[in-house]
Protein backbone atom coordinates (compact mmCIF):
# COMPACT_ATOMS: atom_id res chain seq x y z
CA UNK A 1 0.00 0.00 0.00
CA UNK A 2 1.29 3.42 -0.93
CA UNK A 3 1.86 5.83 1.94
CA UNK A 4 1.29 8.81 -0.35
CA UNK A 5 0.15 11.89 1.62
CA UNK A 6 -0.24 9.97 4.88
CA UNK A 7 0.92 11.44 8.18
CA UNK A 8 4.57 10.90 9.03
CA UNK A 9 5.23 11.45 12.74
CA UNK A 10 7.79 14.06 13.72
CA UNK A 11 8.60 16.85 16.18
CA UNK A 12 9.64 19.58 13.73
CA UNK A 13 8.33 23.13 13.85
CA UNK A 14 6.04 22.28 10.91
CA UNK A 15 4.62 19.28 12.76
CA UNK A 16 4.01 21.44 15.82
CA UNK A 17 2.35 24.31 13.94
CA UNK A 18 -1.40 24.41 14.57
CA UNK A 19 -3.41 22.62 11.83
CA UNK A 20 -5.57 25.73 11.39
CA UNK A 21 -2.50 27.85 10.58
CA UNK A 22 -1.24 25.28 8.07
CA UNK A 23 -4.63 25.03 6.39
CA UNK A 24 -4.95 28.82 6.24
CA UNK A 25 -1.48 29.15 4.65
CA UNK A 26 -2.37 26.43 2.16
CA UNK A 27 -5.58 28.28 1.25
CA UNK A 28 -3.66 31.56 0.80
CA UNK A 29 -1.10 29.81 -1.40
CA UNK A 30 -3.84 28.17 -3.47
CA UNK A 31 -5.55 31.50 -4.11
CA UNK A 32 -2.24 33.26 -4.81
CA UNK A 33 -1.25 30.66 -7.40
CA UNK A 34 -4.33 31.57 -9.45
CA UNK A 35 -2.95 35.11 -9.81
CA UNK A 36 0.70 34.32 -10.44
CA UNK A 37 1.67 34.76 -14.09
CA UNK A 38 5.48 34.79 -14.19
CA UNK A 39 7.81 31.77 -13.88
CA UNK A 40 9.94 33.58 -11.27
CA UNK A 41 6.85 34.02 -9.10
CA UNK A 42 6.18 30.27 -9.28
CA UNK A 43 9.85 29.64 -8.49
CA UNK A 44 9.49 31.84 -5.40
CA UNK A 45 6.40 29.90 -4.28
CA UNK A 46 8.28 26.64 -4.87
CA UNK A 47 11.18 27.94 -2.77
CA UNK A 48 8.79 28.69 0.09
CA UNK A 49 7.38 25.16 -0.06
CA UNK A 50 10.92 23.77 -0.21
CA UNK A 51 11.75 25.69 2.97
CA UNK A 52 8.67 24.10 4.55
CA UNK A 53 9.86 20.61 3.60
CA UNK A 54 13.38 21.36 4.86
CA UNK A 55 11.98 22.61 8.17
CA UNK A 56 9.74 19.54 8.49
CA UNK A 57 12.67 17.14 8.26
CA UNK A 58 10.95 15.17 5.48
CA UNK A 59 13.55 13.94 3.02
CA UNK A 60 13.67 14.43 -0.76
CA UNK A 61 12.35 10.88 -1.19
CA UNK A 62 9.03 12.01 0.25
CA UNK A 63 8.86 14.87 -2.26
CA UNK A 64 9.56 12.49 -5.14
CA UNK A 65 6.83 10.08 -3.92
CA UNK A 66 4.28 12.93 -3.85
CA UNK A 67 5.00 13.77 -7.48
CA UNK A 68 5.68 10.34 -8.96
CA UNK A 69 2.01 9.52 -9.57
CA UNK A 70 1.56 12.84 -11.41
CA UNK A 71 4.54 12.53 -13.74
CA UNK A 72 2.64 11.44 -16.87
CA UNK A 73 -0.15 13.93 -16.29
CA UNK A 74 2.32 16.79 -15.76
CA UNK A 75 4.34 15.75 -18.79
CA UNK A 76 1.27 15.69 -21.05
CA UNK A 77 0.01 18.99 -19.66
CA UNK A 78 3.43 20.62 -20.00
CA UNK A 79 3.85 19.48 -23.60
CA UNK A 80 0.39 20.71 -24.53
CA UNK A 81 1.00 24.10 -22.90
CA UNK A 82 4.40 24.31 -24.58
CA UNK A 83 2.78 23.69 -27.96
CA UNK A 84 -0.25 25.93 -27.35
CA UNK A 85 1.18 28.83 -25.31
CA UNK A 86 4.95 28.64 -25.09
CA UNK A 87 7.47 27.66 -22.41
CA UNK A 88 6.60 30.43 -19.94
CA UNK A 89 2.95 29.42 -19.73
CA UNK A 90 3.90 25.74 -19.55
CA UNK A 91 6.26 26.48 -16.66
CA UNK A 92 3.61 28.49 -14.81
CA UNK A 93 0.82 25.92 -15.24
CA UNK A 94 2.89 22.83 -14.43
CA UNK A 95 4.80 24.66 -11.70
CA UNK A 96 1.57 25.84 -10.02
CA UNK A 97 0.24 22.29 -9.85
CA UNK A 98 3.52 20.94 -8.50
CA UNK A 99 3.73 23.65 -5.84
CA UNK A 100 0.10 23.14 -4.76
CA UNK A 101 0.38 19.34 -4.60
CA UNK A 102 3.59 19.55 -2.59
CA UNK A 103 2.14 22.18 -0.25
CA UNK A 104 -1.01 20.12 0.34
CA UNK A 105 1.20 17.06 0.88
CA UNK A 106 3.26 18.97 3.43
CA UNK A 107 0.09 19.72 5.42
CA UNK A 108 -1.21 16.14 5.42
CA UNK A 109 2.24 14.63 5.99
CA UNK A 110 2.83 16.74 9.10
CA UNK A 111 -0.67 16.77 10.58
CA UNK A 112 -2.58 13.90 12.13
CA UNK A 113 -5.80 13.33 10.22
CA UNK A 114 -7.77 13.55 13.45
CA UNK A 115 -6.29 17.02 14.16
CA UNK A 116 -6.96 18.09 10.59
CA UNK A 117 -10.57 16.93 10.65
CA UNK A 118 -11.15 18.41 14.12
CA UNK A 119 -9.96 21.78 12.81
CA UNK A 120 -12.13 21.56 9.71
CA UNK A 121 -15.11 20.47 11.79
CA UNK A 122 -14.66 23.50 14.06
CA UNK A 123 -14.23 25.81 11.06
CA UNK A 124 -17.43 24.48 9.49
CA UNK A 125 -19.61 24.92 12.60
CA UNK A 126 -21.02 28.30 11.47
CA UNK A 127 -22.27 26.51 8.33
CA UNK A 128 -24.54 24.32 10.45
CA UNK A 129 -27.32 26.93 10.12
CA UNK A 130 -27.10 26.42 6.34
CA UNK A 131 -27.73 22.70 6.80
CA UNK A 132 -24.08 21.61 6.61
CA UNK A 133 -23.08 18.83 9.03
CA UNK A 134 -19.53 19.77 10.21
CA UNK A 135 -18.80 16.20 11.40
CA UNK A 136 -19.59 14.86 7.95
CA UNK A 137 -17.26 17.43 6.37
CA UNK A 138 -14.43 16.29 8.65
CA UNK A 139 -15.13 12.63 7.94
CA UNK A 140 -15.25 13.34 4.21
CA UNK A 141 -11.78 14.89 4.31
CA UNK A 142 -10.41 12.01 6.41
CA UNK A 143 -11.81 9.46 3.99
CA UNK A 144 -10.45 11.47 1.05
CA UNK A 145 -6.94 11.41 2.53
CA UNK A 146 -7.28 7.70 3.28
CA UNK A 147 -8.56 7.02 -0.26
CA UNK A 148 -5.57 8.55 -2.09
CA UNK A 149 -3.04 5.82 -1.26
CA UNK A 150 -5.74 3.17 -1.58
CA UNK A 151 -6.62 4.16 -5.16
CA UNK A 152 -2.92 4.40 -6.05
CA UNK A 153 -2.49 0.85 -4.73
CA UNK A 154 -5.48 -0.39 -6.74
CA UNK A 155 -4.04 1.23 -9.87
CA UNK A 156 -0.64 -0.38 -9.24
CA UNK A 157 -2.17 -3.82 -8.63
CA UNK A 158 -4.26 -3.62 -11.82
CA UNK A 159 -1.20 -2.60 -13.82
CA UNK A 160 0.82 -5.48 -12.32
CA UNK A 161 -2.03 -7.92 -13.07
CA UNK A 162 -2.10 -6.76 -16.69
CA UNK A 163 1.67 -7.13 -17.02
CA UNK A 164 1.52 -10.60 -15.44
CA UNK A 165 -0.93 -11.59 -18.17
CA UNK A 166 1.27 -10.16 -20.89
CA UNK A 167 -0.75 -7.00 -21.54
CA UNK A 168 1.51 -4.01 -22.04
CA UNK A 169 -0.91 -1.29 -23.11
CA UNK A 170 -4.70 -1.60 -22.69
CA UNK A 171 -5.94 1.77 -21.39
CA UNK A 172 -9.67 0.95 -21.56
CA UNK A 173 -9.30 -2.34 -19.68
CA UNK A 174 -7.04 -0.57 -17.19
CA UNK A 175 -9.46 2.27 -16.48
CA UNK A 176 -12.48 -0.07 -16.23
CA UNK A 177 -10.67 -2.39 -13.80
CA UNK A 178 -9.48 0.50 -11.62
CA UNK A 179 -12.93 2.13 -11.54
CA UNK A 180 -14.75 -1.15 -10.81
CA UNK A 181 -12.34 -2.07 -8.00
CA UNK A 182 -12.52 1.46 -6.58
CA UNK A 183 -16.32 1.33 -6.55
CA UNK A 184 -16.26 -2.10 -4.92
CA UNK A 185 -13.87 -0.78 -2.28
CA UNK A 186 -16.13 2.23 -1.70
CA UNK A 187 -19.12 -0.09 -1.24
CA UNK A 188 -17.26 -2.18 1.35
CA UNK A 189 -16.08 0.99 3.06
CA UNK A 190 -19.69 2.14 3.29
CA UNK A 191 -20.64 -1.12 5.02
CA UNK A 192 -17.69 -0.73 7.39
CA UNK A 193 -18.69 2.82 8.27
CA UNK A 194 -22.22 1.72 9.11
CA UNK A 195 -20.94 -1.30 11.06
CA UNK A 196 -18.62 1.00 13.01
CA UNK A 197 -21.34 3.39 14.04
CA UNK A 198 -21.36 6.15 11.45
CA UNK A 199 -25.10 6.41 11.86
CA UNK A 200 -24.83 6.86 15.66
CA UNK B 1 -25.40 -10.79 27.30
CA UNK B 2 -27.41 -10.25 24.10
CA UNK B 3 -29.83 -12.92 23.13
CA UNK B 4 -30.17 -13.36 19.38
CA UNK B 5 -33.62 -14.23 18.11
CA UNK B 6 -34.14 -14.90 14.44
CA UNK B 7 -37.77 -15.54 13.57
CA UNK B 8 -39.00 -16.92 10.23
CA UNK B 9 -36.32 -15.10 8.27
CA UNK B 10 -36.18 -15.21 4.51
CA UNK B 11 -33.81 -13.09 2.46
CA UNK B 12 -33.97 -12.65 -1.29
CA UNK B 13 -31.62 -10.65 -3.52
CA UNK B 14 -31.73 -9.55 -7.17
CA UNK B 15 -34.29 -8.00 -9.46
CA UNK B 16 -37.52 -9.56 -10.67
CA UNK B 17 -36.73 -12.39 -13.06
CA UNK B 18 -33.32 -13.01 -11.50
CA UNK B 19 -34.20 -13.33 -7.86
CA UNK B 20 -32.18 -15.60 -5.62
CA UNK B 21 -33.11 -16.86 -2.18
CA UNK B 22 -30.05 -16.36 0.02
CA UNK B 23 -31.64 -17.44 3.31
CA UNK B 24 -34.88 -19.27 3.90
CA UNK B 25 -36.90 -20.70 6.79
CA UNK B 26 -34.41 -19.49 9.34
CA UNK B 27 -35.79 -19.69 12.83
CA UNK B 28 -33.25 -19.87 15.62
CA UNK B 29 -32.53 -18.52 19.08
CA UNK B 30 -28.91 -18.12 20.16
CA UNK B 31 -27.85 -17.44 23.74
CA UNK B 32 -24.61 -19.42 23.97
CA UNK B 33 -21.32 -17.59 24.54
CA UNK B 34 -19.46 -19.09 21.56
CA UNK B 35 -21.33 -19.85 18.36
CA UNK B 36 -19.70 -21.11 15.18
CA UNK B 37 -21.14 -20.90 11.67
CA UNK B 38 -19.92 -23.05 8.78
CA UNK B 39 -21.04 -23.74 5.24
CA UNK B 40 -19.90 -23.83 1.65
CA UNK B 41 -19.27 -20.65 -0.35
CA UNK B 42 -22.61 -19.07 -1.19
CA UNK B 43 -24.47 -21.03 1.48
CA UNK B 44 -25.77 -17.86 3.15
CA UNK B 45 -23.51 -17.77 6.20
CA UNK B 46 -22.08 -14.29 5.51
CA UNK B 47 -25.60 -12.94 4.95
CA UNK B 48 -26.54 -14.55 8.26
CA UNK B 49 -23.64 -12.72 9.93
CA UNK B 50 -24.69 -9.41 8.38
CA UNK B 51 -28.24 -9.90 9.62
CA UNK B 52 -26.95 -9.80 13.18
CA UNK B 53 -25.91 -6.14 13.14
CA UNK B 54 -28.47 -4.89 10.65
CA UNK B 55 -26.09 -4.51 7.72
CA UNK B 56 -28.59 -6.73 5.93
CA UNK B 57 -32.28 -6.47 6.71
CA UNK B 58 -34.29 -9.63 6.01
CA UNK B 59 -36.83 -9.60 3.20
CA UNK B 60 -39.25 -11.32 5.61
CA UNK B 61 -39.16 -12.21 9.29
CA UNK B 62 -37.34 -10.43 12.07
CA UNK B 63 -33.96 -10.38 13.78
CA UNK B 64 -33.82 -9.22 17.40
CA UNK B 65 -30.51 -8.72 19.23
CA UNK B 66 -30.51 -7.84 22.92
CA UNK B 67 -34.17 -6.93 22.67
CA UNK B 68 -33.69 -4.57 19.71
CA UNK B 69 -35.14 -5.31 16.29
CA UNK B 70 -32.50 -4.71 13.60
CA UNK B 71 -35.12 -3.15 11.32
CA UNK B 72 -36.50 -0.56 13.69
CA UNK B 73 -33.52 -0.09 16.03
CA UNK B 74 -30.49 -0.46 13.77
CA UNK B 75 -28.39 2.09 15.66
CA UNK B 76 -29.08 0.47 19.03
CA UNK B 77 -28.15 -2.92 17.61
CA UNK B 78 -24.91 -1.66 16.04
CA UNK B 79 -23.89 -0.03 19.33
CA UNK B 80 -24.01 -3.49 20.88
CA UNK B 81 -22.77 -5.61 18.00
CA UNK B 82 -19.19 -5.35 16.74
CA UNK B 83 -18.50 -6.69 13.25
CA UNK B 84 -15.21 -7.88 11.74
CA UNK B 85 -15.03 -8.34 7.98
CA UNK B 86 -13.00 -10.99 6.14
CA UNK B 87 -10.77 -8.38 4.52
CA UNK B 88 -9.50 -5.92 7.12
CA UNK B 89 -8.69 -3.43 4.36
CA UNK B 90 -12.43 -3.02 3.89
CA UNK B 91 -12.86 -2.14 7.52
CA UNK B 92 -10.00 0.25 8.17
CA UNK B 93 -11.42 3.71 7.55
CA UNK B 94 -8.74 6.06 8.89
CA UNK B 95 -5.18 6.64 7.65
CA UNK B 96 -3.14 5.66 10.71
CA UNK B 97 -3.42 2.82 13.23
CA UNK B 98 -4.23 4.98 16.27
CA UNK B 99 -6.68 7.13 14.32
CA UNK B 100 -8.54 4.07 13.11
CA UNK B 101 -8.93 2.70 16.64
CA UNK B 102 -10.07 6.15 17.79
CA UNK B 103 -12.69 6.43 15.04
CA UNK B 104 -15.47 4.50 16.80
CA UNK B 105 -14.85 6.32 20.08
CA UNK B 106 -15.01 9.76 18.49
CA UNK B 107 -18.40 8.91 17.04
CA UNK B 108 -19.56 8.30 20.61
CA UNK B 109 -18.59 11.74 21.85
CA UNK B 110 -15.72 10.79 24.18
CA UNK B 111 -13.22 13.54 25.02
CA UNK B 112 -9.73 13.61 23.50
CA UNK B 113 -7.73 12.59 26.60
CA UNK B 114 -10.03 9.66 27.32
CA UNK B 115 -9.87 8.54 23.69
CA UNK B 116 -6.04 8.72 23.60
CA UNK B 117 -5.72 6.68 26.80
CA UNK B 118 -8.26 4.09 25.64
CA UNK B 119 -6.60 3.76 22.23
CA UNK B 120 -3.17 3.31 23.79
CA UNK B 121 -4.49 0.62 26.14
CA UNK B 122 -6.36 -1.18 23.36
CA UNK B 123 -3.32 -1.21 21.05
CA UNK B 124 -1.13 -2.53 23.86
CA UNK B 125 -3.63 -5.33 24.52
CA UNK B 126 -3.23 -6.65 20.96
CA UNK B 127 0.49 -5.85 20.69
CA UNK B 128 0.22 -3.04 18.14
CA UNK B 129 1.18 -0.10 20.37
CA UNK B 130 4.55 0.33 18.60
CA UNK B 131 2.69 0.89 15.32
CA UNK B 132 0.29 3.57 16.61
CA UNK B 133 1.40 6.27 14.15
CA UNK B 134 2.05 3.96 11.21
CA UNK B 135 -0.11 4.12 8.07
CA UNK B 136 -2.76 1.47 8.71
CA UNK B 137 -2.48 0.04 5.23
CA UNK B 138 1.25 -0.54 5.49
CA UNK B 139 0.69 -3.25 8.12
CA UNK B 140 0.97 -6.96 7.38
CA UNK B 141 -2.23 -8.99 6.88
CA UNK B 142 -2.16 -10.33 10.42
CA UNK B 143 -1.51 -6.90 11.91
CA UNK B 144 -4.36 -5.43 9.87
CA UNK B 145 -6.79 -8.05 11.12
CA UNK B 146 -5.63 -7.44 14.69
CA UNK B 147 -6.16 -3.72 14.11
CA UNK B 148 -9.64 -4.34 12.71
CA UNK B 149 -10.46 -6.48 15.74
CA UNK B 150 -8.97 -3.90 18.11
CA UNK B 151 -10.97 -1.08 16.47
CA UNK B 152 -14.16 -3.03 17.06
CA UNK B 153 -13.36 -4.19 20.59
CA UNK B 154 -12.41 -0.71 21.78
CA UNK B 155 -16.08 0.29 21.57
CA UNK B 156 -16.91 -2.55 24.01
CA UNK B 157 -19.66 -4.35 22.11
CA UNK B 158 -21.71 -7.04 23.87
CA UNK B 159 -21.68 -9.28 20.82
CA UNK B 160 -18.85 -9.75 18.33
CA UNK B 161 -19.60 -11.12 14.86
CA UNK B 162 -16.56 -12.27 12.88
CA UNK B 163 -17.03 -13.07 9.21
CA UNK B 164 -14.16 -15.39 8.22
CA UNK B 165 -11.51 -13.28 10.01
CA UNK B 166 -8.71 -15.80 9.43
CA UNK B 167 -9.37 -16.68 5.78
CA UNK B 168 -6.63 -14.36 4.45
CA UNK B 169 -4.12 -15.13 7.19
CA UNK B 170 -1.27 -17.61 7.62
CA UNK B 171 -1.39 -20.20 10.40
CA UNK B 172 0.52 -18.09 12.93
CA UNK B 173 -1.67 -15.00 12.45
CA UNK B 174 -4.83 -17.10 12.39
CA UNK B 175 -3.78 -18.61 15.73
CA UNK B 176 -3.11 -15.13 17.13
CA UNK B 177 -6.59 -13.94 16.14
CA UNK B 178 -8.14 -17.12 17.58
CA UNK B 179 -6.21 -16.55 20.82
CA UNK B 180 -7.47 -12.96 21.13
CA UNK B 181 -11.05 -14.04 20.39
CA UNK B 182 -10.84 -16.92 22.90
CA UNK B 183 -9.98 -14.47 25.67
CA UNK B 184 -12.95 -12.17 25.09
CA UNK B 185 -15.76 -11.78 27.61
CA UNK B 186 -18.21 -11.01 24.78
CA UNK B 187 -20.62 -13.37 23.10
CA UNK B 188 -18.99 -14.35 19.79
CA UNK B 189 -20.46 -15.53 16.49
CA UNK B 190 -17.64 -16.81 14.29
CA UNK B 191 -18.18 -17.60 10.61
CA UNK B 192 -15.26 -19.70 9.41
CA UNK B 193 -13.90 -22.37 7.11
CA UNK B 194 -11.26 -23.34 9.68
CA UNK B 195 -13.15 -26.06 11.49
CA UNK B 196 -10.49 -26.59 14.17
CA UNK B 197 -11.20 -23.10 15.53
CA UNK B 198 -14.63 -24.33 16.61
CA UNK B 199 -13.50 -27.21 18.85
CA UNK B 200 -14.15 -25.32 22.07
CA UNK B 201 -17.33 -23.60 20.90
CA UNK B 202 -20.70 -24.16 22.53
CA UNK B 203 -22.76 -24.53 19.39
CA UNK B 204 -22.18 -24.72 15.64
CA UNK B 205 -24.66 -23.93 12.86
CA UNK B 206 -24.26 -25.45 9.40
CA UNK B 207 -25.71 -23.66 6.38
CA UNK B 208 -26.32 -25.13 2.96
CA UNK B 209 -28.06 -23.41 0.04
CA UNK B 210 -29.57 -20.79 2.29
CA UNK B 211 -30.95 -23.18 4.89
CA UNK B 212 -29.84 -24.13 8.36
CA UNK B 213 -29.23 -27.86 7.93
CA UNK B 214 -27.47 -28.70 11.18
CA UNK B 215 -27.41 -27.09 14.61
CA UNK B 216 -25.45 -29.04 17.18
CA UNK B 217 -22.30 -29.42 19.25
CA UNK B 218 -19.07 -28.72 17.34
CA UNK B 219 -18.24 -32.41 16.84
CA UNK B 220 -21.69 -33.35 15.58
CA UNK B 221 -22.16 -30.24 13.44
CA UNK B 222 -18.72 -30.50 11.85
CA UNK B 223 -19.36 -34.19 11.11
CA UNK B 224 -22.64 -33.22 9.44
CA UNK B 225 -20.85 -30.54 7.44
CA UNK B 226 -18.13 -32.94 6.31
CA UNK B 227 -20.79 -35.45 5.23
CA UNK B 228 -22.55 -32.70 3.30
CA UNK B 229 -19.35 -31.71 1.48
CA UNK B 230 -18.28 -35.29 0.71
Amino acid sequence: MSDLALYLPGRSVVHRTAPGVKLALLAVLGVALVWLREPWQIALAAALVAVGYAASGLGPGVVVRQLRVLVWFLLALGLYQLWASGWERAAVVVGSIVVLVLAAGLVTLTTRTTDLTATLTRACRPLRRLGVDPDRVGLLVALGIRAVPQVVTIATEVRDAQRARGVVFAPRAYVVAVVVRSLRTAELLGDALVARGLDD
Amino acid sequence: MPLIEIADVRHVVGQAGARRVVLDELDVRLDEQRIGVVGANGSGKSTFARLLNGLVLPTAGRVVVGGFDTRSHGRDVRRRVGFCFTDPDAQIVMPTVAEDVAFGLQRRGRDRAEIDATVRRALTDVGLDHLADSPAHSLSGGEKQLLALCSVLVTEPDLLVLDEPTTLLDLRNAARIAEVVAGLRQQVVLVTHQLDLLDAYDRVLVFDQGRLVADDTPAAAVAAYRALMA
